[in-house]
């Protein structure tokens, strides 16, 4: 009975789309009335679960997009904008933006071109101290000319530099690393990586271009035909704005030439090798592209810290984001956002809250936990427990990957009802090349 | 400059050479490994981290229940170390156990595997914090010293160009076992059955599985006694360096696959050759650096020089100084 009538709702779209619709609404009703009180969290992730909920459904693919897009940028900021969480909460959308297209950057390299990359973080790092330079005081240590800060129009342009400077570290690990194959290459980037670190820690001297591990401070807020962005809510449209970005060049990609070669490449360098594809154009472009997404939201993320050390950047992010993308799903675009999702909500909201329960439980004397139990603390322990369990139990993911199914029966279909000119044309060129 | 280099010599060395053991023992733990699985095991490094905490935890608990000084401090240690071996050794075979192989018998990539080992070392770091930081209230721990009378080499009077070189008992103890357990690990692949098996089936598995070698017993024999020595390098890192925290596994760890990776994968005299002569280098670094480059660099970034060597070496010579160069076969 259930079954059935579940049968009937998948196969008809309006009553699908009157389900997300009513959803979204009662959830957003109640983020927005429960805003104030600490419960706030629950209608919260309601609203995002709508979002997954979408994935699911059977309703035009357009229609769709357009959906979450609504969801996103209009009904989630403006049902929770009436409370005093608002800046919080926004503060979240942004982070989980921010690595969503970070995990979607290591996804092209991890997932499609199964490079493993363990110093990913350091593209991020390259993107944030571009901007934190020079949209600081800090650029007047060393630079000849020009004067510092740079007003926060040019954060737009800081975007794209971000992420062509990050594509060119990007390439310059891939140079050598081209030669190094499996799990040398991990322990090279995990090198890499540190390295990236270190130096940013210490170039505080002969010249003083990071300063050290004082870090930048006082980072210009991007501005928009003079309206300065200074707060979370409004860093979430910009962050929004890229991830619409990121999100387009990876749909585009995985199913382009250069995303089935990276495929190719993965399952099998030497096979891939031998039917032509270019192997040191390929990884370098995998490289390339997924160093620039870190990139462009390392400018995003100096602008809205508006400091930039580089304690931000260790190992332990790394492997946050290589932790977001096995538990989506390597490969798997739709898994890998949500895999982001759920670690950075996990990660900021949902361990900070019980934490403070926890702490509240303890000072009112009902549960005594000891203060090194603390879940904010126990970050570690619970990605690793996440990274073994899912690489043990569920290699593909939350998501798995989908490869896009040719449906060969209409190909034939077409290839018989169109002339073959193709033929006729291979013809002529065969007997011009013999004349 | 060359004269300030020249006194600080002797110094260099001792350090050198303390640390260079230390990394030759963690070494050889990946590199038997590797050997034998071609996996990088991340987890080793905690698993020395987590020798140098179960150490500590028994020299306080030895203090806590009078023992010390009833007891010499020698036989205190060896019981110490020899504990820990054992309990960081059972570790690693339950390691295997639960996070290896079960993907060994699924054929899965090794990818999936570097990722629990991975994931294991996190957990292994946390689990070591939460446990120090419950009992002591933080997670960096001072250990009790046992050997730290200190030495001075009175090399200035004979040689004048050299300055003195210091160092504590402790070192003697590290350089000492550190020689034995190396020198034990050689006999012991190169003269015993069980060595012997190790050495057959890191040369090719399903072959030495037909030669009636269990194989998965071999592997177990393996991951135990490159965590035991691993953690009882650990036990001799406390005692050598005094504090430690959880997280000292990690670049330790980077370290000393750098150290393997040097001697060549999978040679097990290549990996002592390796660590001895990192240790070395890094010393030398810290030491000189900032006077080589005339003070643009300073110590701080001897550990990109170690990180530089390793991706030097896998670029040019991925074979390492000792290893045989092998052909991918289709």
């Amino acid at each position: 009975m259930v079954k059935e009538w579940f049968h009937k709702f998948s196969q008809s779209s309006r009553a699908q789309l009157f389900f997300i619709i009513t959803y979204v609404l009662v959830t957003c009703l109640g983020l927005y009335l429960l805003e104030d009180s600490a419960s706030a969290i629950f209608p919260f992730l309601l609203v995002l679960l709508s979002l997954l909920i979408l994935y699911y459904m059977k309703i035009n693919v357009k229609l769709k997009w357009a959906i979450g897009f609504i969801i996103i940028a209009v009904m989630i900021p403006l049902s929770a904008s009436q409370g005093s969480n608002f800046q919080a909460f926004m503060d979240v959308g942004t982070l989980v933006l921010i690595y969503v297209a970070m995990s979607l950057g290591l996804n092209i390299v991890v997932g499609f071109a199964g490079l493993l990359d363990l110093g990913f973080i350091a593209f991020f790092a390259v993107g944030a101290y571009t901007y934190g330079i020079f949209g600081s005081k800090q650029a007047n240590h060393f630079m000849p000319f020009g004067h510092y800060p740079l007003p926060g129009d040019t954060f737009w342009i800081f975007i794209f530099v971000g992420a062509i400077i990050a594509a060119i570290f990007g390439i310059l690990l891939g140079i050598p690393v081209l030669r190094v194959r499996g799990d040398y290459l991990a322990i090279v980037t995990l090198g890499f990586g540190e390295i990236i670190r270190i130096v940013f820690n210490n170039m505080d001297h002969p010249i003083n271009i990071t300063n050290g591990s004082m870090g930048i401070s006082q980072i210009q807020p991007p501005r928009i035909f003079g309206y300065p962005i200074d707060t979370p809510s409004e860093f979430y449209y910009v962050a929004l704005f890229i991830f619409i970005l990121v999100i387009y060049v990876v749909k585009h990609l995985e199913n382009s030439k250069l995303g089935r070669s990276w495929k190719a490449v993965r399952d099998n360098e030497i096979a891939a090798q031998a039917m032509g594809i270019p192997l040191v154009k390929t990884k370098l472009a995998a490289f390339a592209i997924g160093a620039s997404f870190s990139g462009m939201m390392g400018t995003v993320f100096a602008a809205k810290q508006m400091f930039v050390d580089a304690t931000s950047f260790t190992y332990l992010e790394s492997t946050m984001i290589l932790v977001m993308v096995i538990l989506g799903g390597m490969g798997s675009v739709p898994g890998v956002i949500l895999g982001a999702a759920v670690v950075i909500i996990l990660n900021n909201q949902v361990l900070t809250d019980l934490s403070n329960w926890m702490t509240s439980l303890s000072t009112a004397g009902i549960l005594n936990v000891p203060d090194a139990l603390s879940p904010s603390k126990m970050q570690r322990f619970i990605f690793g427990i996440l990274l073994v369990v899912f690489a043990l139990y569920r290699t593909q993911g939350l998501i798995p990957h989908k490869n896009k199914k040719v449906d060969a029966e209409r190909l034939k279909r077409e290839a018989a009802a169109e002339p073959p000119y193709g033929n006729s044309e291979a013809k002529t060129n065969l007997e011009g090349s013999d004349s | 400059m060359l004269q300030h280099i020249i006194q600080l010599l002797p110094q260099v060395l001792v350090d050198g050479i303390t640390l260079g053991f230390v990394y030759a023992v963690v070494a050889i733990g990946y590199t038997m490994v590797y050997g034998i699985l071609e996996l990088i095991n991340f987890a080793h490094g905690d698993i020395f981290m987590t020798g140098a905490f179960i150490g500590s935890g028994f020299l306080f608990l030895f203090i806590s229940l009078g023992l010390m000084s009833s007891l010499p401090a020698l036989l205190v240690f060896l019981i110490v170390i020899i504990l820990s071996a054992m309990i960081t050794g059972g570790m690693g075979v339950a390691i295997e156990r639960v996070a290896y192989r079960p993907l060994r018998k699924r054929n899965a990539p090794k990818l999936i595997a570097l990722i629990t080992s991975i994931g294991i070392s996190f957990i292994l770091e946390d689990l070591v914090r939460f446990i120090a930081e419950w009992k002591t209230g933080n997670y960096i721990v001072t250990a009790p010293s046992l050997f730290n009378h200190t030495f001075t080499i009175d090399i200035h009077s004979i040689m004048p160009f050299f300055n003195n070189a210091k160092f504590q008992s402790s070192f003697i103890v590290v350089l000492v076992v550190t020689i034995i357990m190396l020198i034990g690990l050689d006999l012991f692949v190169n003269k015993t059955k069980w060595g012997m098996a190790m050495r057959a089936v890191a040369q090719d598995r399903e072959t030495a599985s037909l030669m009636t070698i269990n194989v998965n017993r071999v592997i177990s024999v393996t991951f135990f006694v490159g965590s035991a020595l691993g953690g009882a390098t650990g036990v001799l890192f406390m005692l050598q360096y005094g504090t430690i925290d959880p997280y000292i596994g990690f670049i330790l760890g980077i370290k000393a696959f750098t150290a393997a990776v040097l001697g060549g994968i999978g040679n097990i005299r290549g990996a002592m050759f390796g660590g001895l002569m990192l240790g070395l280098i890094e010393m030398f670094a810290a030491a000189n650096l900032s006077t080589l480059t005339g003070g643009l660099f300073g110590s701080e970034y001897k550990d990109v020089f170690a990180f530089i060597i390793l991706i030097l070496v896998l670029i040019f010579k991925p074979e390492g100084l000792f290893g045989k160069a092998t052909i991918e076969k289709v």
